[in-house]
């Protein structure tokens, strides 16, 4: 019997020759990740551990992105707190304000994550990089404390759901919109403690951006981790990106698999996600007439250049809707400058929108577009649950940011083949 | 252990962004948590849980965001032990690192309502709904969680590793 991709990558840093779905497993792991949110907690049980030094300075990875810039006093004194330890500790990757990005977005940007790597992060979207094909997760602040002292931690294998994306994506379908599908086939936990496989003419034909954004969204169906085994689209992105040894990897052809999930992605259309879970989700045609009062394009989901150019190509030559608070959000520093660099900043600014320094922000109701009761808005970002997008009688719509650049322009959820 | 107390029931898929929601996570303070548990369930949880007190949830309880706060939020009201029909994972894991007692019990879930008086005994899993008499068998928690919770939680785990004693 063969071995997923997961098996592969679990087994290998467990220096064992094969793992089976359910072992407990003691695993290296190559990089850990916390932010201004999770990192004060870790940091706060690191030095209970009693340990002087982090297990390597290279491989604990610190970025402030939700609160910050500092949104208020008690969010600076967390954000100061993990920059002093980034200094104390010496660590070579942390990244302040003005140089940074939303984590999910930079890690890969800056190829401090690669193929067949073991990544646990302080935050559950660090399943994102299983689109370089590495085994990612979110864990909380202790689990992330004791492998920032050990560089090590413990697994339960995860079984595999192989999903088969058959078929050419038709206009204004992106990865997003087969991730949020795909939740709203199997729902919530419709893969929880599992990991998605994504696999077939559809993923192979998918852009890195893409990738990331399907990946992302594993957490939202209850998943350990997401993963897509590396292609050469995956090896052109990392080379010169990751400096480290990587290993590229490839489930056995007779892996064992807990289902197998296929789809005919000609058949599928832009989705929305209604309120109040990512697997309440509809095609666009069917979302009806839902007026709108804001619109949030970025996040670690679709906050990347393919993002930016896709809501660009729809705000072109169009003014935000009136009643509509459009706010742009690049996801690093680097995808800023480019968009900059490309124009689209200036399609944004004179379409009306406001567009911001990278932070999480708005998508996890932190600052940066908090909404209002009775207040709605359609978000790319990866949760519509109740108050995530700030008070408990909002509404948030996911949806891709052609969608959400098309509801933005025309004040209520629409289909960017209205505009454009 | 043998905790009682009384029942609080939600439903499906309650998520980390309800047990807390993020305009309080400026904030790693246990006690200023738990001011705001549940608060986009039920405003009335955090001030009239009583210590002791039990959650009961559905499937998939503590979905969403990785943050700690959500079982320390817990933990800080005052709630001695959650039951639910399943957990997400993560938030499985963070409870039992800060030592937040935690069953996965469907039958419990089901046999069990809003106010009822609630006996649990975590070590070998039994579930007592005092107030109708039923009573219930919970998954027993995996070996390895046990070794964790032996040494008194992830942390003094990790310490005896490191062979670094007792403070």
């Amino acid at each position: 019997m063969g071995m997923t991709i997961t098996e592969k990558i679990l087994a290998r840093h467990a220096g064992r020759n094969r793992v089976t779905p359910g072992e407990l497993i003691s695993a290296r792991v190559d990089v850990v990740l916390a932010n201004d949110i999770t990192a004060p907690l870790a940091i706060k049980e690191f030095r209970k551990i009693g340990v002087k030094r982090v297990f390597d300075p290279d491989r604990v990875i610190l970025v402030p992105d939700h609160f910050v810039p500092n949104k208020d006093i008690k969010s600076a004194e967390q954000a100061k707190e993990m920059r002093e330890f980034a200094r104390e500790q010496g660590l070579t990757n942390y990244f302040e304000v003005g140089r940074m990005g939303i984590e999910h977005c930079l890690l890969p940007e800056q190829g401090l994550v690669g193929p067949g790597d073991v990544v646990i992060g302080a935050d559950s979207h660090t399943c994102t990089y299983g689109a370089v094909g590495a085994f990612a997760t979110g864990v909380g602040s202790t689990d992330l404390a004791a492998a920032m002292a050990l560089g090590e931690t413990w697994f339960k294998v995860p079984a595999s759901i192989k999903f088969v994306y058959e078929g050419e994506l038709p206009a204004w379908v992106t990865g997003k919109d087969l991730i949020l599908y795909t939740i709203g086939d199997i729902g919530v936990e419709g893969a929880l403690y599992q990991a998605m496989e994504f696999t077939g003419p559809a993923i192979d034909n998918l852009s890195m951006d893409g990738r990331f954004t399907m990946a992302n969204m594993a957490i939202e169906a209850g998943a350990k981790n997401g993963i897509i085994a590396p292609d050469q689209r995956t090896v052109d992105y990392v080379r010169g990106r990751v400096k480290r040894p990587y290993e590229v990897l490839a489930s056995d052809p007779d892996a064992a698999y807990a289902r197998v999930i296929t789809y005919d992605v000609t058949k599928i259309e832009p989705q929305v996600a209604f309120p109040h879970s990512p697997d309440n989700t509809r095609p666009v045609s069917a979302a009806g007439n839902v007026e709108i009062d804001q619109v949030v394009i970025g996040s670690c989901t679709n906050g990347r250049m393919e993002d930016l150019r896709l809501a660009a190509r729809v705000l072109a030559r169009h003014r935000v809707h009136p009643n509509v608070r459009l706010i742009i959000i690049p996801g690093t520093q680097e995808i800023y400058r480019q968009a900059l660099d490309e124009g689209l900043l200036g399609v944004f600014v004179r379409a009306g929108a406001a567009v911001s320094t990278p932070t999480c922000g708005p998508c996890l109701g932190g600052h940066m577009g908090v909404l209002a009761a009775g207040e709605r808005a359609v978000a790319t970002t990866n949760r519509n649950f109740v108050g995530r997008m700030g008070h408990p009688e909002s509404e948030v719509y996911l949806a891709n940011p052609a969608v959400a650049a098309a509801s933005a322009v025309l004040g209520r959820i629409a289909h960017p083949g209205e505009v454009t | 252990m043998l905790l009682r107390g009384k029942a609080w029931t939600f439903g499906d898929n309650i998520d980390t962004d309800v047990i807390i929601p993020a305009r309080y996570l400026n904030t790693s303070d246990p006690a200023e948590l738990a001011r705001h548990c549940m608060e986009d369930a039920d405003r009335e949880f955090a001030r009239k849980v009583q210590p002791g007190d039990i959650i009961v949830g559905g499937a998939n309880f503590g979905c969403g965001s990785s943050r700690e706060h959500a079982p320390l939020a817990i933990k800080g009201a005052g709630v001695s032990c959650v039951i639910a029909r399943t957990f997400a994972r993560i938030f499985y894991r963070n409870a039992f690192n800060i030592g937040l007692p935690i069953l996965e019990c469907p039958a419990a879930v089901d046999g069990i309502r809003s106010g009822d008086q609630v006996e649990v005994d975590t070590a070998s899993g039994r579930i007592k709904n005092l107030t109708t008499g039923a009573e219930f068998e919970a998954k027993p928690i995996p070996p390895f969680m046990q070794e964790i919770i032996a040494a008194g939680g992830l942390i003094e785990h990790v310490r005896r590793k490191f062979h670094l004693g007792e403070n």
